[in-house]
């Protein structure tokens, strides 16, 4: 229940950065509305679990500001912003027992008893660990310690946002689904903030309104599944997002055309590209069309997973995927077109050039 | 699942039985041996049964020795086991204070037990020694060759800076094998410091402190050295430790019969009592 201003934020873990590669944190400078959903996805070693941690107080920015609904809160401790936060490895205290794990962000705040077991009884059920209450956490399994550490950032129901670190890694694909529409539930019911971290695209693509890409120690684009898919606003988020991801092909561009290998292509635009950039044209695989017509390719390889085909090919001596229909044909020598709207022109890999 | 056994495993142990029998055994025997015969001297031994167990577990001697011991063991323990906890939780985890503490601590613990005793005799002298002289001139009547108080205030002192390190390194090894993740989930939870050590740090301790505590027990109880060199066993007996005790009756009076007696019944209690803390520690683990 709180907005959340990150200004210009940056982190080195060391104590004097020299270069640019000492951040684990580059510059980050967003704002998370009030109530929002957001996933952030990004490989490994990107800065989530750092940005999360400076979020909840737990590592201080080497630099910038934080401010939860414009009141700055950058020097004020995790205990005094009154955040909820699961990490991505289950932490449980061994010695109390599962109701007691779950109890104890609440009876360290003093909320009254009754209240206390009637949200217990509420999350313990909801991570489906009903029978186990009196049972001491020290023996189980590590999908029941990974559900009670997330029942803890649960219980709590007045927290202004919660910070998910990829809580669902370790439990089990049918669980995690059951888990993570509870989860929704709850965000809807409460309206927290909340900042959901994951690897799994289909798991950020599904689960938020908003889905922040980083890399590097960046954000690269925060956008709608839609926009990550259609304009990635770098090649990364090409990369990352899609399945198979953008094709980038090294091009050459001149006014209103691209030139990969000895091909020259039409865009419908006019890209602004200042000079000695490295220049790349992205295009996604379902934009690909293969044909009779077009610019020549040598297939290499045909993978059939269920509702479509994805071809494996070489266009200009660079290896490009195509995805074609079930019941798409490949000719004998085949062509393919690219759909000019769908394509997107990168340079020094960030995207460039208007929406005209 | 089926245990498969394989006479052929105990030739493998034979080399460790053998060692042990010379190092252990035999000794051990050879005082059994004693403890049950009685001897004028020329080497001839006559039975003697159970009489000196009687006469050692009769005497006065023996209880207030022991008593001693007793009471010197859980001093030792009162003092080191918190007093370790507080050191370590206070040491840093990380940066150039690590190393310098480390070796700071490990001091103490490489200095040879005859040589801490020497070095507190001396400190402790009245005529020379710095402690003795500093609480002279501060007006502090301390002697501990003539003050029995002043004699057990020294060696419990001069324990506790040999030993309390070595709780504190098995604490700190307890310490800093817990991931950083706790700590944090702690602070996310809102746990007070003392919630943190409860049950976070305390749980993570708890067998390197039934180790430290099972040590300490064992050496505090067998103490020898330091009580030799400092104060002889005096003023009075107040010092005697059975140790002390037994080694007057071997050695000074040549009793062997009653000493081996003291050697058997010493070790018994020292086994028994550390196997009830050994049980009681960790049956308490398995239920909380
Ligand atoms: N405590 C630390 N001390 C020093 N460097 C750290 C520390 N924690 C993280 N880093 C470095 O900071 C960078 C970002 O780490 P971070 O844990 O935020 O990545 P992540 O995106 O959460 O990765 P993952 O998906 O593997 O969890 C990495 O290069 C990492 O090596
Ligand atoms: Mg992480």
């Amino acid at each position: 229940m709180a907005r959340i201003d990150l200004e210009h934020i940056r982190h080195a873990y060391g104590a004097k950065p020299k270069s640019e590669n000492d951040y684990a944190l580059k510059e980050v400078h967003h704002e998370w509305n009030d109530g929002g959903a957001y996933a952030l996805l990004g490989p490994s070693g990107c800065g989530k679990t750092t940005l999360l941690n400076i979020i909840s107080g737990l590592i201080n920015p080497s630099e910038g500001r934080i401010l939860f609904d414009g009141k700055d809160v950058t020097h004020l401790s995790t205990q005094d912003r009154n955040i909820a936060q699961v990490f991505q490895f289950p932490v449980i205290y061994d010695t109390m027992t599962v109701y007691d794990n779950l109890a104890f962000p609440l009876r360290n705040r003093h909320v009254p008893e009754t209240e206390v077991d009637r949200r217990v009884k509420e999350i313990i059920e909801m991570i489906g660990l009903g029978g186990w209450a009196g049972k001491k956490a020290q023996g189980l399994t590590a999908d029941q310690k990974q559900k009670i550490s997330l029942g803890r950032g649960l219980v709590r129901s007045d927290v202004s946002a919660i910070l998910f670190d990829e809580p669902l890694t370790v439990i089990d694909p049918e669980m995690k689904w059951v888990l993570r529409s509870q989860i929704k539930r709850l965000h809807k019911q409460f309206g927290f903030t909340m900042v959901y971290v994951t690897h799994d695209q289909t798991e950020a693509l599904t689960f938020a309104d908003k889905v922040v890409v980083m890399y590097d120690g960046q954000i690269v684009q925060i956008g709608t599944p839609a926009e990550l898919f259609e304009r990635p606003r770098h090649t990364f988020v090409g990369y990352f997002i899609g399945s198979p991801g953008m094709n980038v092909l090294p091009a050459k561009i001149d006014g209103s055309t691209a030139t990969i290998g000895g091909e020259t292509i039409a865009l419908n635009f006019r890209p602004e590209i200042k000079s000695g950039a490295k220049t790349e044209l992205g295009i996604r695989p379902e934009f690909v069309s293969i044909g009779r017509e077009g610019m020549p390719v040598a297939i290499s390889k045909v993978e059939d997973i269920g509702r479509h085909k994805i071809v494996r090919a070489r266009f200009a001596d660079q290896p490009i995927s195509i995805i074609l229909d079930e019941d798409g044909e490949i000719p004998a020598e085949p062509r393919i077109a690219f759909d000019q709207k769908a394509i997107n022109i990168y340079a020094d890999s960030w995207r460039v050039g208007g929406e005209a | 699942m089926e245990k498969t056994w394989n006479n052929k495993a105990w030739f493998m142990v034979l080399p460790v039985l053998v060692l042990v029998a010379f190092s252990a055994v035999i000794p051990l025997m050879t005082v059994v041996n004693y403890s049950v015969q009685d001897t004028f001297g020329n080497n001839e031994f006559f039975w003697a049964g159970t009489d000196w167990y009687v006469d050692v577990l009769t005497s006065d001697r023996f209880w207030d020795a022991l008593t001693r011991n007793l009471i010197f063991s859980a001093i030792i323990l009162a003092i080191e086991i918190p007093l370790g906890i507080i050191i370590a939780l206070n040491m840093p985890k990380k940066g150039l204070g690590v190393p310098v503490c480390l070796v700071l601590m490990a001091l103490p613990l490489l200095i040879p037990w005859n040589v801490v005793g020497t070095i507190w005799q001396v400190f402790g002298r009245v005529d020379i020694g710095l402690l003795g002289r500093t609480l002279e001139a501060l007006g502090i009547n301390y002697n501990y060759v003539q003050n029995p108080i002043d004699a057990w205030v020294t060696l419990i002192v001069m324990d506790v800076w040999h030993w309390t390190s070595l709780v504190v390194l098995l604490c700190y090894a307890g310490l800093v094998s817990i991931p950083d993740a706790y700590y944090q989930a702690a602070k996310i939870d809102g746990a007070s410091r003392w919630s943190v050590f409860r049950y976070i740090q305390l749980p993570k301790m708890k067998r390197v402190l039934l180790i430290a505590f099972l040590l300490r027990f064992m050496d505090s109880f067998m103490i020898y050295t330091e009580p030799f060199v400092v104060t002889g066993g005096g003023p009075g007996n107040s010092t005697t430790f059975l140790s002390i005790d037994l080694v007057k009756m071997a050695i000074g009076q040549f009793d062997l019969g009653p000493a081996a007696a003291l050697s058997i019944i010493y070790f018994l209690i020292i086994l028994l009592l550390s196997w009830i803390f050994y049980t009681v520690m960790t049956t308490s683990d398995a239920q909380s």
